[in-house]
């Protein structure tokens, strides 16, 4: 097993240091830096950009590049956090907590280079578990028919909608929208048209990337507009000098290092449990077992590395539900898969032994691209910090042009640029009414392969419904699911809380804007 | 006390995001069923949508209902109670982002890829409220200058960057 996987491992790298695959995979790390710093563009965004522009490339060299910005954005936004205050990405608003006292007492050079290093540690803790656990859960879940497949895409699809930010509920009702939003355009198994109101550019459904690009493009520009504060930058000055722990720092860093990484690992493990979740579980934890929790919120180094590597050993983290079950964990993963699917690669457990080159390549592309982050943020810092001083003003204009070209590039076609107006507004009305959208595209993407596998399992059993709790694999997903719903209900009745951030905030370490709805940046920084 | 509830319900915004749901869950359910169902075994296009449509519309009508429960000040209380326009609207902004495609379109399929980029941005950094001509024009040739070397000449967007009433 072991020895399988370091072949596999040593395949990847040959696949990774191709010269143009290296490329794309710089490209990748230095565009999701980029955006990482900008306050207020995500790598959702970006990936969907982006993701037109990949249509030409080998599929190797796109999946490279697309997961390069999701983590390489990861790195970015820690600089956001600590020197600005600013959580503009969830997964680090934790990180602001100590991050900036660090700052304000002029150590937030120091700060930002133990998180590189932590960041590193944890990437690469994700990486080794994905190396390992993949081709285990692969060979687990080859064995699986429709039914189990079935019950377990409605497993992810729970835990994606329900564990995530914002009220459970709510977040399963943009689970089944998304679902039926996939299910627009030509039926595959009849051939019949659903929902296109006789409209031919909606034959072959709805554009994956219009869908994304309105709902974290425009509805989160129209959110942002006019709202972002002018950005301080009293504190950005920061040179490669200053990034220098002592070894004292070291020390107290190493610890908590680990933990947030063992932390961030098991969140990994459970699907829907994204980097945000992770962090703040970390956090928590490492504030319970410190010997002076109420030291935490005034600049102490543990409490900036243990979130921090904890969002990137689960960010690699994953990939691994992704890549080996064809599962996504989060919007992101989600648009991830979409970006296969578009190169006509069916993601599923039968990924790694069909197409080798992407799983393995990727794998070893995290290395190569983490190497490549610790190499471009600490001699670069001063670059990255001058960054964060573009104001929002043109920020976001420009992004308007790269979202049209982008929906229009994907098909040459104008109607999907008019699609992404609709989405956008629609998008900026359920962000109004308290919805979270990033599910939708958890829904949409798995939607037809959830609806083709629930055909497929319902024909085998000759319609029989109770398949699904007659097969004991399937049995333990529904008994799963319905565990995740029951307490999601317990804890709603017991005092309207979600479970999961739960340990340890008894005293409520987490001052940020308590809906968790950092996507959204804060009109004045809490300083 | 009729009437209090009345007025109570205009500052939820759960309630409307409810009732988004059920609408919505109900149009899709309706179309849904004009098309074949078939049976369990044998499913027609139309059974998954309209069974998401079903649910679409408990899910809403469970949301709102949790609206309408008298909410003891619970954690998402703030939220509950938060009206549906934010404390400044900018309508001037929402409009000039959504204006900012449809120029896109327009400009890009009658006059080409540069006059398309140039209003596209022009119109979308018009929305912020310190915009001023000078700038926003600098930022608009920039962005074009730029886009248009990347995606026509690197990228090879098939669109031509000038063009008079082009196709239809």
């Amino acid at each position: 097993m072991i020895s399988t996987a370091l072949t596999g491992l040593w395949y990847g790298f040959g696949v990774a240091f191709e010269p143009h695959n290296l490329l794309w995979c710089f490209v990748g790390v230095l565009v999701g830096n980029m955006v990482g710093v900008l306050p207020g563009m995500g790598p959702l965004a970006t990936i969907s950009i982006l993701l037109p522009l990949t249509f030409g490339m080998k599929p190797v060299g796109a999946i490279l590049m697309l997961g390069g910005v999701m983590y390489g954005a990861q790195y970015g936004g820690a600089i956001c956090s600590i020197l600005l205050n600013l959580p503009c990405h969830p997964p680090h608003a934790v990180t602001c907590l100590d991050g900036f006292p660090m700052t304000k007492q002029g150590r937030g050079g120091v700060a930002l280079g133990l998180t590189v290093f932590a960041s590193f540690v944890g990437a690469s803790w994700g990486i080794t578990e994905m190396i390992f656990l993949s081709p285990l859960l692969v060979r687990a879940a080859l064995q699986f028919g429709p039914a189990e497949v079935c019950s377990l895409m409605l497993l992810g699809l729970l835990a994606g909608s329900t564990l995530a930010r914002g009220s459970p509920i709510k977040g399963v009702a943009m689970t089944v929208l998304g679902l039926f939003l996939g299910s627009v355009g030509t039926d595959l198994e009849t051939g019949s048209e659903r929902y296109t109101f006789g409209l031919t550019e909606l034959d072959d459904g709805i554009e994956l990337i219009a869908l994304a690009l309105g709902l974290f493009g425009i509805a989160e520009f129209m959110n942002s507009v006019n709202q972002v504060a002018p950005i301080n930058t009293k504190y950005t000055n920061v040179s490669l000098k200053d990034m220098r722990p002592s070894k004292e720092d070291f020390k107290k860093a190493f610890f908590p290092m680990w933990r947030g990484t063992i932390v961030g690992s098991l969140c990994s493990l459970i699907p829907g449990t994204g980097p945000t979740i992770a962090s703040f579980v970390a956090y928590a934890t490492e504030k319970k077992i410190s010997k002076h929790p109420e030291k935490f919120g005034t600049g102490l180094i543990e409490g900036v590395v243990c979130p921090e590597a904890s969002t990137h050993s689960s960010v690699q983290g994953d990939f691994i539900p992704t890549m080996s079950l064809g599962i996504p964990g989060d919007a992101v993963m989600a648009l991830l898969l979409g970006a296969l699917m578009i190169q006509g690669i069916v993601p599923g457990p039968q990924l790694i032994t069909q197409h080798p080159d992407i799983f393995w390549g990727l794998v070893a592309s995290f290395w190569i691209g983490n190497i490549m982050l610790v190499l471009l943020n600490v001699p670069l810092i001063s670059i990255w910090v001058k960054m964060l001083a573009i104001p929002y003003k043109f920020l976001y204009p420009s992004a308007m042009f790269f979202v049209c070209i982008g929906v229009y590039a994907a098909n040459n076609d104008f109607f999907q640029v008019g699609e992404v107006v609709v989405i956008g507004l629609f998008g900026y009305i359920l962000l109004r009414l308290g919805y979270h959208p990033a599910p939708i595209l958890l829904g949409f993407v798995l939607g037809p392969r959830f609806e083709e596998n629930f055909r497929r399992a319902m024909l085998i059993s000759r319609g029989d419904i109770l398949v699904f709790i007659e097969r004991p694999i399937s049995a333990v997903f529904v008994a799963l699911c319905a565990i995740l719903i029951g307490s999601q209900i317990y804890f709603r009745l017991k005092g309207g809380k979600t479970p999961d951030l739960e340990p340890a905030d008894e005293n409520k370490p987490v001052e940020i804007p308590a809906d968790l709805a950092p996507r959204r940046v804060p009109a004045t920084p809490a300083e | 006390m009729q009437h209090n509830l009345l007025r109570e319900l205009v500052g939820k915004r759960d309630f409307y995001a409810g009732g988004l749901m059920v609408l919505l869950g109900l149009g899709v359910a309706l179309k849904g069923s004009t098309y074949r169902a078939g049976t369990l075994m044998h499913m027609g296009p139309g059974f998954l949508p309209t069974a998401l449509g079903i649910i679409l519309v408990l899910l809403g009508i469970a949301i709102a209902v949790a609206a309408l429960a008298p909410s003891a000040p619970d954690e998402h209380g703030h939220i509950a109670g938060e009206s549906l326009l934010p404390e400044h609207p900018q309508w001037w902004a929402w409009f000039c982002i959504l204006m900012s495609p449809v120029c896109f379109i327009v400009f890009g399929r009658y006059f080409g890829l540069a006059p398309a980029t140039f209003t596209c941005v022009l119109i979308a950094a018009l929305g912020d409220k310190d915009a001023t001509w000078r700038g926003t024009i600098i930022l608009a040739t920039v962005v074009t200058v730029f886009g248009v070397g990347l995606f026509s000449y690197f990228l090879q967007v098939p669109m031509p960057i000038f063009t008079w009433r082009g196709a239809l």
